[in-house]
């Protein structure tokens, strides 16, 4: 702030400063030795109580508070009372340490499986899964053949066949998994007016991903004193705003793994997200894996480009310049 | 500097020798590192991919 006052305000109040304190002060003292060093305090007296001072000091305050409270929204350090509490934007999720967390793990693909069966079994009779097909599952968590059987269980509508007329058939592995509703408006006649989410991106939607969506699952609770919750609708602290229209669905045991692992409600919590994880990122494992390829071939380059680099420049880096002047031989 | 010579006589005073070890090189390097790092990664990841669970779930005259 100062440095944008005219320097020439400041320079003017040193004068007139140093002039009155040295007719004041240091009256009795003539010589002008003393009065040459006592000028430097002087000036620094006037800068400390000068009304230019004073100004920019006020206005950087002024300044530096209405930044903040645009910035922020608030005062700082002034206490604030709001109507509404944390808990209305729903509890932040527990970061827990998913199989696939690391930089360099990829998803546990039994547990995706797991999963899958959870989603078929569970999950399916309310939410679709649009994105994924048949196919998608086939060198991920199923053999062709199981993913080619999981088809042929669902009938399809195709055609026109060659009278003009459609046709129900078994799936194929080119199929997209099917939708529980038929449309928009049939799913939420069918929950109370509330949409079920379609899962296919699930993950990447909502802000806190997997963990998030772990919470949830496993997050109702009774609600707590003072809380009204609708009739039709679940208290779960994870949700934002604490009503939510799904209603706790996992409960231990609820379906039977064929691989013998115990069905907890936090089991199969898991295995659904893992599963869901891998439905909205398909491509996690490959990705992770050139990204390691990347990062290595990259700063192997990087390394040789400044090597290069100093390589090149070590005759300008060394280099010294005299300067021999010419001898004026005239004089 | 005997290093250097055999490399310049070897590899770069003709230059049909220096594209085509050039090429061979690019292609040797590229298919090592991938080796490598394939290595590394199923070893890291050691029962959580599908080519390790897949034994489980095959059946005969299956294709995938």
């Amino acid at each position: 702030m100062l440095s944008r006052l005219p320097a020439a305000a400041l320079k003017s109040q040193s004068v007139l400063g140093a002039s009155r304190s040295t007719a004041s002060a240091f009256r009795t003292r003539a010589t002008s030795q003393v009065r040459f060093a006592s000028s430097s305090s002087a000036t620094l007296e006037s800068l400390l109580t000068s009304r230019a001072s004073l100004i920019s000091v006020t206005l950087f305050s002024a300044g530096s508070i209405a930044w903040y409270t645009h910035l922020y929204g608030s005062l700082p350090f002034v206490g604030e009372v709001h109507a509404n509490s944390l808990a209305d934007d729903g509890l932040h999720p527990t970061a827990y340490p998913w199989p696939h967390k690391g930089l360099f793990d990829t998803f546990d693909h039994a547990s995706i499986r797991r999963g899958f069966q959870v989603y078929r079994e569970v999950c399916a009779a309310c939410h679709s899964l649009d994105r994924i097909a048949w196919r998608n599952l086939v060198g991920v968590s199923h053999t062709a053949d199981e993913a080619r059987a999981l088809a042929e269980d669902v009938e399809y509508t195709d055609g026109p066949d060659d009278k003009g007329e459609m046709f129900q058939r078994p799936g194929k592995l080119s199929d997209y998994l099917p939708p529980p509703y038929a449309n928009e408006e049939a799913a939420r006649a069918g929950n109370g007016g509330a949409l079920p989410p379609d899962l296919s991106l699930i993950i990447k939607a909502r802000h806190g991903g997997a963990d998030y969506v772990f919470s949830l699952l496993t997050g109702y609770m009774d609600p707590p004193a003072g809380v009204e919750i609708r009739e039709d609708m679940s208290y779960n602290p994870y949700f934002p705003g604490g009503a939510i229209s799904m209603a706790r669905v996992l409960w231990d045991n609820l379906v039977e793994y064929e691989d013998g692992t115990p069905a907890t409600s936090s089991q199969m919590a898991k295995d659904i997200v893992t599963f869901l994880n891998w439905a909205a990122e398909p491509e996690h494992d490959e990705r992770k894996k050139m990204g390691i390829k990347a990062v290595i071939l990259f700063s192997a380059l990087f390394a040789i480009s400044i090597q290069v680099k100093r390589f090149k420049w070590t005759v300008l880096k060394n280099r010294k310049i005299f300067y021999n002047p010419p001898k004026d031989l005239k004089h | 500097m005997a290093l250097a010579n055999a490399f310049y006589n070897t590899f770069v005073k003709r230059n049909s020798v220096f594209v085509t070890s050039i090429f061979a090189g690019a292609f040797a390097f590229s298919v090592g590192f991938d080796v490598a790092v394939n290595n590394f990664w199923d070893r890291w990841n050691q029962g959580k991919q599908w080519k390790d669970i897949r034994a489980k779930y095959i059946q005969e005259d299956a294709d995938s």
